[in-house]
């Protein structure tokens, strides 16, 4: 057996061990994720090969934990890709102002930033005070920063260059209060975001919501992990409701690609069909 | 020896260095090429049409999950990693900046490496990061061939520095004459074939 085949045994054991000790399902994730981030934590752990891995893994829950933040995708920002916010503010706005009362689902919210982003830019359309945002992860430690609503200073002057991009209305700095090295989101936009820990992987529908935003998740993802979210995400919609992805993600190898029409290219925003 | 991708590593002054590879590589050219240039998260397609309108072979922009074809070339979208998968398709992803770089070149290396093995020739070229110098270094553990800008020749010799002080590269070249060499292996290649 070469070193790679091992490795590769190794790492396959070692996902089958988290999903059935702590029910975690990495699976079918993008192996050459995986890859990297186990060996980044072999290096900075100081152990010598992935089977030790999963026999500290199964002894130490600690550990596991550790492995479980790992695994899981926290990098985000405040309205990341401002193009996409700006076409969200222009295109899709006018559809929701439509409903009575608005859900919009933020699937893979990690620690919170563009669900803020969403909650403010419903804020300035007049429309937050009738939406409820279900923002979910799986990752706990991630989803409890969320709720926090403390973000480092040191980025606001990159997310501020970015409000300004998505057609911001307002100053951005009234959006947080400033405490030394650290910021604050307003309580008013934590009012009406539900934060819940919800697995993509392994839990299922939980609402019926007009708006869908899971963005750079299903990258993560094999083909038939990313159909399978894919079904997830269009079970959750209400016909005409919005799905809208990263902005290198798609629905042309999955099942749902007929299932949407297609609002803006450029920044992958789908219509459900009636 | 037969290869199965070449991937190349490139920053500051990559457009013009790109520019002469594409145009320089005949039509037919059988390795696939995959790249990542630093560039800034918000910049657009458009270098990309530069590179094609002298270009032999096809260059696109990665797509996460697609299958690695012969006789194209692949860049790296920017603000996201690009990763190759056993399976020999593309994969992107939105980590942390590697070397304050986003694509990072040593992302791309050290997952190529894994995947190719021998099977891989890895290209740094100009540049003003270290980026690369450790993915090349992954890259001549696992048996792949090393080639680096001679810096001389490079338009920013920090990248192709870093690269030579980290690894004992295999080749250490003028851009043109990396040029000329991955055209003589591809052509060797396929009249063995």
């Amino acid at each position: 057996m070469t070193p790679e085949v091992r490795q590769d045994l190794e790492i396959s054991n070692l996902l089958e061990t988290i999903y059935k000790k702590y029910g975690y399902d990495f699976r079918e994730y993008s192996a050459a994720h995986i890859s990297r981030r186990i060996k980044n934590r072999l290096i900075l752990s100081g152990i010598s090969s992935v089977a030790e891995m999963e026999r500290a893994v199964i002894q130490d829950k600690k550990f596991a934990y550790q492995v479980l933040q790992d695994f899981s995708i926290t990098v985000t920002e405040m309205f990341r890709d401002p193009g996409f916010y700006l076409s969200l503010r222009k295109n899709i706005i006018p559809l929701l102002r439509t409903y009575p009362f608005i859900k919009v689902w933020h699937a893979g919210c990690s620690s919170g930033e563009e669900a803020y982003s969403m909650a403010i830019i419903l804020h300035e359309e007049g429309l937050y005070e009738r939406t409820t945002i279900y923002a979910t992860d799986f990752n706990q430690q991630t989803l409890d920063k969320a709720r926090d609503g403390i973000f480092s200073n040191d980025l606001m002057k990159e997310y501020t260059a970015n409000y300004q991009l998505a057609g911001g209305k307002e100053s951005f700095s009234n959006y947080y209060t400033a405490h030394y090295d650290h910021v604050i989101m307003n309580q008013h936009l934590k009012k009406n975001i539900v934060w819940a820990n919800h697995n993509l992987v392994t839990d299922s529908v939980f609402a019926e919501v007009h708006l869908v935003l899971c963005r750079n998740v299903l990258i993560y993802f094999e083909r038939n992990l990313q159909n399978k979210v894919q079904k997830l995400l269009f079970d959750s919609l209400i016909n005409g409701g919005i799905l809208c992805l990263g902005s290198k993600e798609g629905l042309r190898f999955t099942d749902f690609f007929e299932a949407y029409w297609e609002l803006d290219k450029k920044h992958r925003i789908f219509k459900k069909k009636y | 020896m037969t290869y199965s991708a070449i991937v190349i590593g490139v920053s500051s002054g990559g457009l013009n260095a790109l520019k002469l590879l594409f145009s320089m590589l005949p039509a037919g050219f059988s390795i696939p090429v995959i790249i990542v240039q630093h560039l800034s998260p918000r910049s657009d397609g458009r270098w990309i049409n530069l590179l094609n309108e002298n270009s032999k072979i096809h260059v696109k922009e990665a797509d996460e999950k697609e299958k690695i074809q012969s006789g194209t070339a692949y860049v790296a979208p920017p603000n996201y990693h690009l990763l190759i998968e056993k399976t020999r398709t593309l994969s992107l992803s939105i980590d942390e900046r590697v070397n304050y770089a986003r694509p990072s070149v040593d992302v791309l290396f050290e997952s190529a490496a894994e995947v190719y093995q021998n099977e891989l020739i890895g290209i740094v070229l100009t540049g003003s990061n270290s980026d690369g110098a450790e993915g090349l270094k992954r890259i001549k553990e696992n048996g792949g061939l090393t080639i680096v800008q001679d810096p001389a020749d490079a338009e920013s010799a920090y990248m192709p520095e870093s690269a030579i002080a980290t690894t004992k590269v295999d080749y250490i070249l003028t851009l043109e004459n990396i040029i000329a060499l991955l055209i003589a292996i591809d052509k060797q290649m396929r009249t063995v074939l």
